[in-house]
């Protein structure tokens, strides 16, 4: 059992690292016009979309409800998430030399809280795009938002907003659960 | 069984044709096609063609994009005539695309469009086109579809055999249709024969941006009408049918067609290499333009040559022969193993087959005929092998199937005939409506045809369609020759007037279809790849205004401070960057065309203010929901009282 619980801690660290090379999480637009589709993918440290021009189009389309320009420089979060990245892994690296049950606690409700807490920057993110609008947007509709939603689908205006993980945030959550694993397999002391 | 089949459906044939015939044209061609003729040309929407048809514009000098089996009309693509709804030839990008030695010229006459080839199969690449009344050659690419390159050909009296191009596009060929003093001077036409020259011209085709004639044959002044390269075995000949070897100058029509027998050419155009290698010609001295469109700076530029290499029969033996052929030959063409040479006569009933492999024993035996000119003639018998006796009249234009067969269009007897090749006997025959000229079977002049299609180019329309007055458009028909029999299953009408067309399965072309420049690569001289930097300069009396379009505004709207007599070249951006997002760009008053640009392209609209007073610009190609309020303002006053040059966008 001590050699499992090791295993699961040794995974998790590619199960985190893995952030810089996998999208956390992904939107897309459906819309009649766009049968190629427009996805926009949201990393550790950069946002992409399905062509490089991705973003530039998503933002030609949100100026006409006056969203603000979605521009990867200004969100402070790509900048010092990948070090928060690296931090978990060099704790994760840790847990294989300092072997002991509560310290794997520790990094399994660490990852977990700031999982959570990443989730809720993003939600914040997305009610101030949604929200802010430009008084002088060409088109205003009384009472309508634009905020897609954290998970799952939602008709905004012509666009079906669609809001889900993606590779690299379900490797993540499986590195979670494998941190949390690693804790529950930990062998009690004779 | 199957024979009594067979006689029962000749007589429902039969007595449809009865019933066709006495209720009119139209319901006798309806009959002829099958009742599953529209499920088979059906492309139900949202779905794709399954071939690009390149089909040539005649007098309009374009060349139209069409799909089969349906017949749509994807694109109509300005190659040699002005056109105003893209700005070609209009604005200043597009000008010297269009240049010559006699000037700019706003239009020619296209005929034979010829997609490039590998290894003798057409690979999407390229199609080219030659331009009949001034002579040139053009070059389309087909990751833009945009014609790119424009070649002027020298010592040409009427660029016709062209551009038939070789197995692995070394080169596009031309002779000249019309013989002319070579070089050129007045003297008096009925002293053309003897004095009248021709010139088979080779032109470099792989090397884009260096299209080249890499040699000129003078030949005698008979007029070259049709050429086909050699493939396989024949690769390194093209072959050139002649008429008008009688070489009157005056009512053609009965004159020039007196022999009972004109002549195919065949160069040997690898000797023509060697010739040239070992300096065996004459740098003499020519006038003709190059234009040629540059990608990266998104402008022509167009370049005048001033000699050509030629060579002269006379001292380069083994270069060219002549092989008999009756009755003034039009169509000249290759079957696929390249072991075939058909000519049409086309005041004649039949075809005339010449074999490649008896060409070659007839010249090593020296079986000739006497000369013209110089130039052996090969004994007719030595280099025949075939007759088609159709029981047709005036056959012109023969294609291939991947079966081994051909088909060959009859003008004067209105009809297609199919026959096999090796055995010459006639297989089928079907009525076209009216008076086919080229046909077409994608790939039908390469060493792999798509058997599937053959297209019809129909020279008279009459009754096919809802009348438009005198002037009606041409029709092509579609035909189904996957089975023993031809079916016709579609009329469709064309632009201009479809001399030949070139077809080409669409997973070849499509994948390589561009949807966007990049701006990254835009090296327009008067880009302006940002909002920020759009701005206004004065240089005296012309004004250059360097303005970025996105949805759904101009940078800058408005521009004051212009004045009468002024030129202001507007140089326009589009910095969209999405997949058919194009916007267009007008000026009230402008002496020319709009603009319409793609995004990431720059064009450039020149203006002359006549009026003073505020004049409006706006975008012409519906671009989004806001695209009415694509506009702006021009304030122009009278000469040196403009005031202050100024622009603006929300202030």
């Amino acid at each position: 059992m001590k050699h499992l619980s090791k295993v699961l801690m040794l995974l998790t660290i590619p199960l985190t690292l893995q952030l810089f090379f996998f999208p956390l999480w992904q939107i897309t637009l459906e819309a009649p016009q766009y049968p190629e589709g427009i996805t926009m993918f949201i990393w550790i440290n950069k946002i992409t979309g399905t062509t490089e021009y991705t973003l530039q189009n998503i933002n030609i389309l949100n100026h006409y409800i006056g969203m603000k320009y979605i521009e990867p420089d200004s969100i402070p979060e790509l900048k010092y998430f990948p070090w928060v990245v690296i931090g978990i892994a060099f704790l994760e690296v840790l847990g294989l030399f300092w072997y002991n049950r509560w310290y794997y606690l520790f990094i399994g409700a660490l990852v977990f809280a700031l999982s959570c807490l990443g989730v809720y920057d993003f939600y914040l993110w997305e009610y101030d795009y949604g929200h802010n609008l430009d008084p002088n947007a060409p088109i205003k509709i009384e009472g309508m938002v634009y905020q897609p939603p954290l998970i799952g689908s939602k008709m905004l205006l012509n666009f079906n907003a669609i809001s889900l993980p993606a590779t690299g945030g379900y490797l993540f959550l499986l590195g979670n659960i494998f941190g949390f694993l690693s804790f529950v397999l930990f062998p009690k002391k004779k | 069984m199957k024979s009594l089949k067979i006689s029962i459906a000749a007589l429902i044939g039969i007595s449809g044709l009865f019933i066709g015939c006495q209720s009119g044209g139209q319901k006798k061609a309806a009959s002829a096609t099958g009742s599953d003729a529209a499920s088979s040309v059906y492309v139900a929407p949202g779905e794709y063609d399954e071939f690009y048809a390149f089909m040539s514009g005649g007098f309009s000098g374009q060349l139209s994009v069409q799909g089969l089996p349906s017949g749509r009309v994807f694109k109509v693509i300005p190659v040699f005539s002005v056109d105003a709804e893209k700005g070609y030839g209009f604005n200043e990008e597009t000008k010297p695309m269009l240049n010559t030695s006699h000037g700019f010229i706003p239009w020619d006459d296209a005929h034979h469009p010829e997609l490039s080839q590998t290894d003798g199969v057409p690979d999407g690449r390229w199609c080219f086109i030659n331009g009949n009344n001034t002579p040139r050659v053009a070059r389309i690419d087909l990751k833009t579809f945009e014609t790119t390159e424009i070649l002027e050909l020298p010592n040409s009296g009427g660029n016709h055999s062209s551009p038939f191009i070789t197995e692995n596009s070394e080169y596009i060929v031309a002779g000249t249709r019309f013989s002319v003093p070579i070089p050129q001077r007045n003297m008096p036409i009925n002293l053309a024969k003897g004095n009248f020259k021709g010139a088979l011209s080779f032109i470099t085709a792989n090397e884009p941006g260096n299209m080249t004639i890499k040699f000129q044959i003078l030949v005698p002044g008979f007029d070259y009408d049709l050429a086909h390269s050699g493939k396989g075995k024949s690769h390194g000949w093209t072959f050139f049918t002649t008429y008008n070897t009688e070489e009157a100058h005056t009512l053609k029509e009965a004159y020039a067609s007196q022999n009972d027998k004109d002549y195919i050419a065949a160069v040997n155009w690898k000797k023509a290499e060697e010739y040239l290698a070992a300096g065996n010609f004459t740098e003499m001295p020519a006038e003709y333009a190059h234009n040629y469109y540059d990608e990266r700076t998104q402008s022509a530029t167009s370049s005048m040559l001033k000699t050509v290499k030629v060579l002269d029969p006379a001292k380069c033996p083994g270069l060219i022969y002549y092989m008999p052929c009756p009755k003034s030959p039009h169509g000249i063409d290759v079957n696929p193993t390249g072991d075939y040479i058909v000519g049409a006569g086309k005041l004649s009933a039949d075809l005339t087959v010449h074999s490649f492999d008896k060409m070659i024993a007839a010249i090593e035996g020296k079986q000739f005929d006497g000369d013209a000119y110089g130039i052996p003639v090969l004994k007719f018998d030595a280099v025949n092998i075939g007759t088609v006796s159709s029981g047709g009249l005036g056959p012109l234009h023969t294609e291939f199937d991947d079966k081994g067969n051909a088909y060959t269009s009859f003008f004067i007897s209105s009809e297609v005939v199919k026959w096999k090749v090796g055995t010459w006997e006639v297989l089928d025959r079907v009525p076209c409506y009216y008076s086919v000229g080229h046909l077409m079977i994608p790939g039908g002049d390469s060493k792999k045809p798509w058997g599937k299609y053959m297209v019809a180019m129909n020279k008279i329309t009459k009754d096919r369609y809802l009348p438009t007055g005198p002037e009606m458009c041409h029709s092509a028909q579609l035909y189904d020759i996957s089975g023993e029999k031809m079916k016709l299953i579609l009329d469709f009408p064309t632009m201009g007037e479809p001399h030949y067309a070139q077809g080409i399965h669409a997973d070849v072309v499509k994948p390589n279809s561009q949807k966007i420049y990049r701006l990254d690569e835009n090296e327009h001289p008067f880009a302006c790849k940002k909002e920020s930097e759009a701005r206004v300069e004065r240089d005296g009396k012309d004004v250059h205004v360097y303005m970025t379009m996105i949805r759904s505004h101009f940078a800058p709207d408005n521009i004051s401070g212009l004045e009468v007599g002024d030129r202001v070249y507007f140089h326009v951006t589009n910095l969209e960057q999405d997949w058919d997002t194009p916007h267009g760009f007008s000026v009230l008053g402008a002496n020319n065309s709009e603009l319409l640009i793609m995004p990431g392209q720059t064009e450039t609209l020149v203006w002359e203010p006549k009026k003073e007073g505020v004049w409006p610009f706006y975008c012409t190609d519906f671009c989004s929901a806001l695209h009415q309020e694509m506009q702006g303002y021009l304030g122009v006053g009278a000469k040196g009282q403009g005031g202050e040059l100024k622009w603006s966008l929300g202030d």
